[in-house]
């Protein structure tokens, strides 16, 4: 028998029709995860032709996207705070669930949180899976070895109805992260390197499987991050082979499997790593070991640089748009340029150690009187382990807000939103034209720097700002 | 779904690269609970300046551009987030294919379920078509020909079975529904499996 990656063990043990020149696989979806804004037209195509959510037991909701991070305890709240539309988008969420018998994680549950981070949370995400959901982030899950991508409602619906969708077998793509992470640099900053060094559309028609000691090395949160923005390189998905540190994640969550059934669980997810030899059709290392905070200039998070490098100077017409764009200088560093906001949040750096990683920059200090700082964990969950450490109380001490969980300031659709012409330093995944409101400004970074950042009113090195 | 076979228009060209599907459908239009009505939507940002009013510099606000169906970019186009909203927004605005050398996975899955042809090129045609603004052309989905108005035929792939749905203007779900069997059976193989 052949050396199998980890993706084609997966991907193997979930093909129901094998394709052929005439037809895509039929691949059978343990897991569909699903929330506002992707959903209600994938409902209606349910309800048109008479269709039923074929396995509810597989499938789960929750409000996110459109959903304002300000306390919202009932209807009648959110009527007051949200715009019409997302209201009437979060109601029909809601009536759909209820319709079709699936599972939602609203307003009255202590589990709502951003789709990618709840999955993980409740124990549901696990190794081996296949996961999909109306949201390109789904790579999130792929941090525990499922294979996990992101659809669009068309595919929702196919989901829905049948538990299945129709996929061709992607290519395989190995990124090898050696080395260990020099003090203060993160997997934030691994993965902004790496689509630095691999381009925006590097893993097109690829499933990227990371590895190396550097992974080896990260907790689940961290692998989580990196995994996330495997979209921001092109490819639908980012797997990472499970090993002792996400099993101990997930034992004793409440969706994992318990007694006898976590034993043979174990015993399976064991067997998925790469086999020594596996083939892979594309390659690339890098060595993290001399890597420093990195921080994006342009309009896409391919555009990259260390914060006390220069930004580069390109003559091509992309180039020099993103460049007036953002407002910055080529051959300047970005370190020293003015923010007008930080935004702490998203599924890509909203877990509890993304929110200490900034609390140990800001504690006992004040952010710059110019700024505005968000802090919005990602689940509810997450906001109370947070309030339990004392967090909410540096941040807010600092000069920060703290909010309800949700998507925020990720994409601008909540109420949450960079104003035009304003440039924020944020956590989240997606630096193009628009993305945090009309007109905003964006400079992805890690919490760490994102939190210097808010201290120094400009973009910061966070090095000189953690404590030894 | 209307069959698709031969599309025949002048072409607009956005010649950059990375266009992503925050461009070409802002997140505050997201929040729709239907698919239509989203063509006002399309490129909002680079049409439209802060009162609403169209920027006279940009393609689509061109007289010439009234009515064109075929949209040529740049690299990675459709690269970002899944929303089907991006292909719904380009139809309701009047396009029927976008060409370019590569066209972002997520973005040509969802184009493809729609009647939204993408189609890719080798970069001397896209140099061409970059350099030739209106230009007429025909997107052949039956011959898998792009023909220029010089007399080149350029050919272009379309996975089989996407094709075969979009000529004869049926939907995938139809096929899924009909392996109900196997699938109950793949389920039954896998006791470990809830
Ligand atoms: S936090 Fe941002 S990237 Fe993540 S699911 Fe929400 S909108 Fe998408």
């Amino acid at each position: 028998m052949s050396a199998k990656s980890l993706f084609e063990k997966v991907w193997q043990e979930h093909v129901v029709v094998p394709e052929t020149d005439d037809h895509p696989a039929v691949l059978y979806i343990d897991l569909h995860l699903t929330h506002e804004v992707t959903s209600p037209q994938a409902f209606s195509t349910l309800r048109e032709r008479g269709l039923k959510v074929r396995r509810t037991d597989l499938t789960l909701a929750t409000m996110d996207h459109s959903t304002p991070t300000v306390p919202v305890r009932s209807f009648r709240d959110l009527q007051i705070v949200a715009e019409p539309q997302a209201a009437k988008q979060i109601v029909a969420l809601e009536d759909n669930c209820r319709e079709f018998g699936v599972t939602l994680h609203g307003f009255d549950s202590e589990h709502r949180g951003i789709v990618h981070i709840i999955g993980p949370e409740l124990g549901v995400t696990q190794p081996g899976k296949t996961i999909v959901c109306g949201d390109s982030h789904t790579s999130t899950h792929g941090a525990f070895g499922a294979l996990a991508f992101g659809i669009g409602s068309t595919e929702v619906g196919h989901i829905m109805a049948t538990q299945c969708l129709l996929q061709r077998k992607p290519k395989t793509f190995a990124v090898n992260f050696e080395g260990s992470l020099p003090r203060g640099v993160t997997a934030k900053d691994m993965i902004l390197a790496l689509i630095g060094r691999i381009g925006v559309d590097g893993g097109v028609g690829h499933v990227l499987e990371y590895r190396g000691s550097a992974i080896h090395g990260l907790d689940m949160e961290q692998r989580m991050t990196i995994c996330n923005m495997s979209i921001e390189a092109g490819a639908r998905a980012g797997m990472i082979a499970p090993d002792d540190t996400t099993f101990e994640y997930l034992k004793g969550r409440p969706m994992a499997p318990q007694g006898a059934a976590w034993e043979q669980a174990l015993a399976r997810w064991r067997s998925l790593p790469s086999d020594p030899g596996a083939r892979f059709d594309r390659e690339v290392t890098l060595d993290v070991s001399a890597l420093k905070p990195m921080v994006t200039y342009g309009t896409n998070p391919g555009m990259v640089v260390a914060v006390d490098e220069p930004i580069p100077d390109r003559s091509d017409s992309n180039f020099r748009k993103a460049l007036d764009y953002m407002g910055v200088t080529a051959g300047k560093p970005l370190a020293g340029h003015p923010v007008d906001i930080v935004f702490l949040g998203s599924c890509t750096n909203s877990r509890i150690s993304d929110l200490q990683q900034a609390a140990d920059v800001l504690r006992g200090k004040h952010i710059a009187d110019n700024v505005r700082m968000l802090v919005v964990p990602g689940s509810q969950k997450i906001k109370l382990e947070a309030e339990r450490l004392g967090l909410d109380r540096i941040f807010v001490e600092a000069g920060a807000e703290w909010r309800e969980s949700g998507c925020s300031m990720c994409l601008g659709m909540n109420g949450d939103t960079v104003p035009s012409g304003q440039l924020s330093v944020s956590t989240s995944n997606r630096n193009f034209e628009g993305r945090q409101g009309k007109g905003a400004r964006t400079v992805l970074a890690s919490p760490a720097t994102a939190a210097a950042s808010a201290l120094a009113g400009a973009v910061a090195d966070p090095r000189p700002y953690l404590a030894n | 779904m209307e069959p698709i076979t031969v599309i025949r228009s002048r072409t607009v060209v956005m010649p950059f690269d990375d266009i992503d599907t925050d461009q070409i459908v802002p997140a505050r239009f997201l929040t729709t609970t239907t698919r239509d009505g989203l063509g006002e939507a399309a490129f909002a940002d680079w049409r439209y300046d802060a009162q609403g009013a169209p920027k006279p510099d940009f393609v689509l606000n061109d007289e010439s551009a009234q009515d064109c169906q075929v949209l040529v970019a740049g690299k990675n186009f459709g690269c970002g987030s899944s929303r089907e909203h991006a292909p719904w927004a380009l139809l309701d605005y009047g396009f029927r294919a976008v060409i370019s050398t590569e066209i972002a996975d997520i973005f040509r899955s969802n184009s493809l379920k729609n009647g939204l042809l993408p189609v890719v090129v080798d970069a001397d045609t896209h140099r061409w078509l970059i350099d030739n603004p209106g230009a007429k052309v025909e997107v052949d989905l039956e011959a898998l020909e792009l023909r220029l108005p010089d007399g080149r035929n350029i050919t272009f792939d379309i996975d089989r079975f996407s094709r075969y749905c979009l000529l004869n203007g049926i939907d995938q779900l139809g096929f899924l529904l009909q392996q109900e069997d196997r699938i109950s059976a793949f389920e039954k193989s896998r006791p470990w499996q809830p």
